[in-house]
């Protein structure tokens, strides 16, 4: 073990309380991060289409609008240039915009003001300039909502500088980051997968219902959290992946295959030293991504791990969307997702080779 | 609506209009020191990264009237957007010309450490800013106008960019949202008649953007000569319109780019170029002064010597400064001292 994976792996884990008993889904856990934060600060205001009376497309701002009033909790019209550009107006001088992108997939009639304003005035103005912002929008597949709806694009977002970029996967670290979000002095982007949020009307994984503290908390941005310890083979993922990845690892346990689940929680910053330490202790790296497979986050991990020392892989493979436009059937869209069976099969793989 | 200078009852004293002249003036030779520095070492073949400033070069010269005639009415805590040709405005608004020109020469002392460059000044200290893109200074505008409204101050945003601008998205989202929410904006465009190399009457529908600001629900007003009073009179009652809580106005100015669209432009495409001297704005209001018995030869050489040993200074401060540590390129992506 290299000196810097030794320093990854005794690094003290940031101190988070405990969950307790309280279970929430994450759009609930998401809603409170906001509000907590909103009567804590009378600068944060919500801003973006649908966030007002109807809460929020996914419930993101469900409650905001009653506790708060339109003057903090703002509709605006179908002008996603115009709007965030106002988020990044108000964050300069002094505000703390949370603007919701209904989907991501829609970044491209505004990305001029994400990657270009939002992400570049900071370092432009040497410094002299915040942009204090949170840019939250909803990614993921899996329910026949077709190529213009079902995109992660997350890696789209990291590959670009300026922004800190935030993929929780559960309800204690979705408010925990959102917290944090709206507290960081950058420009956050947080992506929400529509299958972690808990709705009742899409399919949902067990787990985007779990136990939440009542308090204020913040997870920080840039530390992956290892979901599930194991010592055969390290599944690096995020977001819905992390839970397919956790129901494979149960599955497998009884066969004596011991699998270890890295929630990376945030792409930017990467918690790199996280992403070693798994591969130094397993040898065996899988990525699982919902993302296009080339040249994203799953290179990225390949290239964080072989850039320190090429010999802690024994294997190495890739579980993601491959380069294709998400489809309409459901047979289709299956198909490229990364579902359990695709990682199940990953997993096997590795632990044979 | 659209006025001409003669309709125009300023209401200015000799003060006041002998410092427009002299804001005018300390724009012109500004911009002059910049030329003269942008090409002294990118000769004979010409090199657009080279030498003592680098990169690409938008110079104002012309649209002067612009700027002395809107920042006259603003306050400091007000802010101003402007764009890819923002130097006249940034004087108008009163930026230390040293970080100016630190920044134009890539210099540590400049206004970004030398990361920004001409086309990204930001400005705190003067509530300054510009966008590299064109008609992406629009929203964060109204989002300066936003919070001012929401803080109760009487404080504007202004928000400048060029007729090509008013063709693109974000002009009309933007008129949209600040008429909707009665936002504290004055949207003003520079009309030079040349988007580049393109005319405006190949690119613009309608005569004037006037138009289309009340199509908005918001007034709109074309100033149709490069009168530096003009385009005072007619910002003075948007930016009371909009310290008064009434909203939004809009300005647009036809005004004159002198010199190409950026320093190495040859301007092929332009047929009426060799007239373009004879109507350079500042000796023309010279001589409107002079006229009106407000000016005279000492008072203006005066404005003349200031102005140059104001520009000397920033250039030689700009000049002698250090420039940036390469060590140091990484630094200021994110905010430092923070965790989260």
């Amino acid at each position: 073990m290299s000196q810097a994976t030794a320093a990854a792996a005794h690094r003290p884990l940031p101190r988070e309380p405990e969950p307790g008993t309280r279970r929430l889904n994450t759009a609930k856990a998401i809603q409170e991060a906001i509000a907590s934060q909103m009567a804590a600060d009378p600068s944060v205001f919500v801003m973006g289409e649908d966030v007002g009376a109807y809460g929020g497309i996914f419930s993101s701002t469900t409650g905001l609008l009653e506790r708060f009033g339109p003057e903090r909790v703002l509709d605006t019209p179908i002008s996603e240039s115009a709007f965030i550009g106002l988020g990044i107006g108000a964050a300069v001088e002094g505000m703390r915009p949370v603007v919701e992108l209904m989907f991501v997939d829609f970044f491209g009639v505004c990305m001029d003001q994400i990657y270009n304003h939002m992400a570049k005035i900071h370092y432009e103005s040497g410094g002299h300039v915040r942009v204090p912002m949170v840019l939250m929008t909803a990614v993921g597949g899996g329910y026949s909502d077709g190529a213009q709806h079902s995109q992660t694009l997350w890696g789209t977002f990291a590959h670009l500088p300026g922004m800190k970029v935030v993929v929780p996967s559960n309800p204690y670290d979705a408010k925990g980051l959102m917290t944090a979000a709206i507290r960081s002095d950058d420009p956050v982007v947080y992506m929400f997968h529509k299958g972690v949020m808990g709705l009742a009307w899409m399919a949902k994984n067990q787990r985007s219902i779990g136990a939440v503290p009542e308090g204020d908390y913040v997870v920080p941005i840039g530390k992956a959290r290892v979901a599930r310890e194991g010592a055969d083979v390290s599944i690096v993922t995020l977001s819905l992946s992390v839970h397919h990845s956790l129901d494979v690892a149960e599955k497998l346990a009884p066969e004596g295959i011991s699998v270890e689940v890295l929630d990376l929680r945030s792409l930017v910053p990467l918690d790199r030293g996280a992403v070693i330490a798994t591969a130094a202790k397993t040898g065996r790296v899988i990525v699982v991504d919902e993302d296009y497979r080339s040249f994203g986050l799953s290179g990225e991990i390949a290239a964080t791990i072989t850039e320190h020392d090429p010999s802690l892989l024994k294997s190495f493979s890739r579980v993601c969307v491959p380069d294709v436009p998400i489809p309409y059937a459901r047979e289709l869209e299956y198909a490229v997702l990364p579902t359990s069976a695709r990682i199940e099969a990953a997993v096997r793989k590795a632990v044979a080779a | 609506m659209t006025v001409q200078s003669t309709e125009v009852a300023s209401g200015l004293t000799t003060e006041g209009r002998q410092e427009l002249l002299r804001r005018m003036i300390l724009m012109r030779t500004f911009e002059e020191a910049v030329l003269r520095d942008y090409h002294a070492d990118k000769s004979p073949g010409f090199d657009i990264g080279a030498g003592l400033i680098p990169g690409e070069m938008h110079l104002s010269a012309g649209q002067e009237p612009v700027a002395a005639g809107v920042c006259a009415h603003l306050e400091t805590r007000d802010a101003l957007t402007a764009t890819h040709r923002p130097h006249h405005l940034a004087i108008g608004k009163g930026m230390n010309l040293r970080s100016l020109a630190g920044e134009i020469f890539g210099r540590e002392t400049g206004l970004g450490h030398g990361r920004g460059g001409h086309m990204h000044l930001f400005d705190p200290a003067t509530h300054f800013s510009c966008s590299g893109i064109v008609a992406e200074g629009f929203p964060s505008a109204l989002g300066q106008a936003f919070a001012f409204q929401r803080a109760g101050s009487r404080n504007v945003a202004v928000a400048v960019a060029g007729e090509g601008a008013a063709n693109a998205g974000p002009f009309h989202e933007s008129l949209n949202l600040a008429a909707l929410w009665k936002l504290p904006v004055v949207f003003v465009i520079e009309d030079n008649d040349w988007g580049i190399s393109v005319a405006r009457a190949a690119s613009t529908s309608v005569p004037s953007n006037a138009v289309r600001a009340v199509g908005y629900g918001i007034p709109g007003l074309r100033v149709e000569d490069n009168d530096v009073e003009a385009v005072h009179a007619a910002a003075g009652a948007a930016v009371a319109r909009a310290r008064a809580g009434q909203g939004p106005s809009l300005i647009e100015v036809h005004t004159l780019r002198l010199w190409g669209h950026f320093e190495g432009d040859a301007q092929g495409y332009r047929p009426e170029l060799a007239q373009v001297p004879d109507r350079d704005p500042i000796p023309a209001y010279e001589k409107r002064l002079r006229d009106a018995g407000a000016l005279g030869d000492e008072e203006l050489e005066e404005m003349k010597a200031s102005a140059l040993t104001q520009v000397a200074d920033a250039v030689e401060h700009a000049k002698a400064a250090p420039t940036p540590n390469p060590d140091e390129a990484r630094k200021y992506v994110f905010v430092e001292g923070r965790i989260s």
